[in-house]
């Protein structure tokens, strides 16, 4: 299953929004291909008897009481200043919704 | 002037009027002009660092850090001065907040010299990765600093910063020490805060330092480990009190064919120096050893591939057409092993393997006070030498990733050098929450060596 097609590299690159270029598919088909064959060797592993870890602290469910923290506010400029695409003090994005075409 | 080496030499030139603050940093910016052909800095920050220096010798205080000159990886938040992550995604990003380190640091008395060049991302094993060109390590400039935090490696190694910050997700920290000739310090997972920092692999990331002792490294612990109430994974645990009889263990999957010959004599070496000093060696086995870079492969991707997510170009950086090849490649390969179909047999079997790793070090735990390994299968090698294949680039992190995987803390020491000339080293292994363990055992190498 470690072998990957031009066309599992074009899905996987639409769902992380990445755009590539043709020299980079081909690219990626190989390399990927070869680092999922390299840790294919997993599947001699017995983990049968082991739960999977996906942090080391032992903690759970770690709250803090529901205050405002007025030092980890940022301004609105504050907040503003990394972009230039900004309209009446909010982000400017990309239209994802046109105007409706069907009435 | 002559350069104080150490913190105490630095504090004590201070407090007793030896030097000044101002002298200080005018020697270190120096210094960093005249070697900036390392590329070891993406930005120097001239006037934040005489702005502090000159509030130092104006109220001379007894402070930790009192005028230790830091360099910071360029993945901690500095407000005010430029962060890039070495990528060209945020290459005019400008945070409006600091990294909890860097604050602690601050008040602590440590002056700012500015932000260090690392793989893009904290990508990479070279240095080379870095969106704005390698970095090159001291002893000879044709070969790699290592990485990630190549330029805080090269920063204490050459004398442009007392001590500095990195991050050590697979062994950014200690690989590049290794290869520099200075001391690194992974901590555990949860020791010390990653707020502020850009996050690469969040059950991995630890943040730690470099400098020329051990002494200083634990000194810059003492400052910035802690919870700061910012991340919900630190835990103010009690640091384990190291034995007055110490035992090391020498795992016996570490030293394998791929180990260079200079590297596994040298370590050898350092376990004879242990022993001279009354610390009893005993041989270990983590038999799951094999399988972490394919472990690590896998879980770093994943959390790579969600961290990255939130660079859209909207709020601040640049779009998603800037990232490099590298962090496109770890997005893509952590978006596949996260993808429905796949998860189980990818995401999920590794997290099942990681669990056999940490089951490995706690049993060795059960019998030694710490570990003694290699930190890379060799010295420094040449610049260009492994960049053109991705995964032979990766097999470099073998001794160094089941750290992370395990969370338990790291220290990298010198030893010496190679007949080429490139710095040797070892690692030391402890516990979860044993820093002073490790502090310890390689404040008796530096005394008796």
């Amino acid at each position: 299953m470690a072998k990957l097609t031009r066309q599992d590299v074009l899905h996987i690159a639409k769902l992380a929004k990445l755009s590539l270029t043709d020299d980079e598919v081909e690219k990626f088909t190989a390399q990927l291909s070869s680092i999922l064959k390299y840790v294919d060797e997993l599947n001699s592993v017995d983990t049968s008897e082991v739960d999977p870890t996906s942090q080391t602290t032992g903690l759970v469910n770690v709250f803090r009481d529901d205050e405002i923290k007025t030092d980890q506010i940022l301004s609105q400029a504050e907040a503003l200043s990394g972009t230039d695409e900004t309209y009446n003090g909010y982000f400017r994005v990309p239209t994802i919704l046109e105007g409706r075409t069907d009435k | 002037m002559n350069l104080p080496l150490t913190i105490k030499e630095t504090k004590a030139g201070l407090l007793n009027k030896k030097f000044s603050a101002v002298e200080l940093v005018d020697e270190y910016l120096k210094n960093i002009e005249a070697n900036k052909d390392l590329n070891a800095f993406l930005t120097v920050s001239h006037e934040e660092a005489y702005k502090k220096a000159k509030e130092i010798d104006n109220n001379l205080q007894d402070t930790p850090l009192l005028g230790v000159t830091v360099a910071h990886k360029d993945l901690y938040l500095t407000k005010g001065i430029r962060t890039t992550a070495a990528s060209k995604v945020l290459e005019s990003y400008i945070p409006q907040y600091s990294a909890t380190v860097v604050d602690r640091i601050e008040k602590a008395g440590g002056i700012t010299l500015g932000k260090t060049n690392c793989d893009a991302w904290a990508h990479g094993g070279s240095g080379e990765n870095s969106d704005f060109g390698p970095t090159k390590n001291p002893w000879n400039k044709t070969h790699v600093p290592g990485g990630s935090s190549s330029g805080s490696a090269v920063a204490v190694a050459a004398g442009l910063s007392l001590v500095a910050t990195g991050t050590d997700t697979g062994g950014s920290i200690r690989q590049p020490a290794n290869f520099c000739g200075v001391v690194g310090l992974k901590p555990t997972y949860g020791a010390v805060s990653r707020y502020g920092v850009i996050a690469m692999a969040s059950s991995l990331d630890t943040m730690g330092s470099f400098g020329r002792t051990v002494e200083d490294v634990e000194t810059v612990f003492n400052v910035i480990k802690g919870s700061d109430g910012y991340d919900s994974t630190v835990v103010d645990s009690a640091f384990r009190i190291p034995h007055s009889k110490l035992k090391i263990g020498i795992p016996k999957e570490y030293f394998t064919d791929g180990l260079d010959k200079e590297v596994e004599k040298s370590i050898m070496e350092a376990s004879k120096v242990f022993e001279k000093a009354g610390v009893e060696l005993v041989p270990v086995s983590l038999p799951n050893t094999k399988h972490a870079v394919s472990v690590y492969y896998i879980i770093q991707p994943a959390e790579v591939s969600s961290n990255l997510e939130r660079y859209d170009g909207i709020r601040f950086g640049n779009s998603r057409e800037d990232f490099g090849a590298e962090a496109k490649r770890r997005i893509m390969l952590g978006t596949y092993v996260l993808s429905v179909g796949y998860y189980d047999a990818y995401y999920l079997k590794a997290q099942k393997v990681r669990s056999k790793l940490i089951q490995d070090f706690d049993l060795a735990f059960e019998k030694v006070d710490a570990i003694l390994a290699p930190v890379a299968p060799t010295a420094a090698f040449e610049l260009g030498e492994k960049n053109s294949d991705p995964l032979k680039m990766y097999l470099e992190d073998i001794f160094t990733v089941s750290a992370n995987l395990a969370g338990i803390p790291g220290l990298a020491i010198p030893s010496g050098f190679n007949k080429q000339g490139l710095p040797l080293g070892f690692q030391l292994l402890g516990p979860r929450f044993g820093e002073n363990i490790l502090f310890e055992l390689g404040k008796i190498y530096e005394k008796s060596k």
